[in-house]
């Protein structure tokens, strides 16, 4: 195979800036969720691309890249769920999902 | 170039074409479908890397669960007579944004492939415990690795994260009830 570790590592630091791009200039709240989601699943490619080309004797077979990425998918659905209520609270409470407009914790 | 290049460039540029428009795109439903796209997409990667797990976990959750959800949000939240779903920040925060991605991208690639610490480092022996053989079936091994209880395995940071699960469920259903 002519692909190395790096090809999977520049592609997902590539995903990985497009979605802090789109986290740091959206301003709908929803947007801003799914520029998160992309950002964990580059950095769960990039975990993957390291299991997948580990072969340091005792590590190479116990697949703890992928581990790690399933304990990241786990917590970025907890996430979103998590979220999107908040979403939908504020939304009820303000009638918007602007997080320019969401300013109830600042002094 | 071999089969293995080939597909993986494809993917790669549908990858990041499909992530572009998520954050491009100025009505907010088009750029969640484009993020079942990008889902499908990093599938594809892992099948590539041989995780033949968690792509279908991939699909099912992200591309399934994760989507819906985000399209009920959507719905939910949606405010009547608004062209721009999607809108952007002030043009100076999105050059900042901008300069600063950038930045942090080129360190990333800088550290992977130019930077001393791209050579590998020997391994240090740091495993404890009886470490069982794993076979060679994706699924029988990750299956191994998260609840075997006597082998290495993950089986107390596997129990923390349904804790963590049931956590979040409690609280999405309790943040989002509608109060008397």
């Amino acid at each position: 195979m002519g692909l190395t570790l790096t090809h999977f590592v520049v592609l997902g630091a590539v995903l990985f800036c497009i979605g802090l791009y789109g986290a740091l200039t959206k301003r709908n709240a929803v947007a801003i969720l799914m520029s998160i989601e992309i950002m964990l699943n580059a950095v769960n490619i990039t975990l993957i691309a390291f299991s997948f080309f580990n072969h340091v004797k005792p590590y190479a077979n116990l697949l703890t890249g992928q581990i790690f990425a399933i304990f990241i998918i786990t917590v970025a659905a907890a996430e979103a769920a998590l979220a999107l209520a908040m979403i939908i609270a504020i939304y009820r409470k303000r009638q918007t999902v602007d997080v320019g407009e969401i300013d109830m914790l600042k002094w | 170039m071999d089969l293995a290049s080939l597909i993986f460039w494809i993917i790669a540029v549908v990858l990041v074409a499909a992530a572009l428009v998520v954050v491009g795109q100025r009505n907010i439903v088009h750029s969640a479908l484009a993020l079942v796209v990008v889902f499908a997409m990093a599938s594809g990667i892992f099948l590539l890397l041989n995780a033949e797990f968690i792509a279908i976990v991939q699909i099912l959750i992200y591309a399934g669960a994760v989507t819906i959800l985000i399209l009920f949000a959507l719905m939910l939240t949606r405010i009547a007579g608004q062209r721009v779903t999607n809108p952007n920040a002030r043009p100076l925060a999105m050059a900042v944004a901008l300069v600063v991605s950038t930045l942090v991208g080129l360190g990333i690639i800088f550290a992977a492939t130019v930077s001393q610490f791209a050579q590998s480092a020997p391994a240090a022996q740091l495993l404890q415990g009886t470490v069982c053989s794993l076979p060679s079936n994706n699924v029988i091994a990750i299956g191994q690795l998260l609840y075997s209880p006597s082998c290495y395995s993950y089986v107390l940071p596997f129990e923390i994260a349904t804790v963590v699960l049931l956590v979040a469920i409690v609280g999405a259903i309790v943040i989002s009830r509608e109060e008397e």
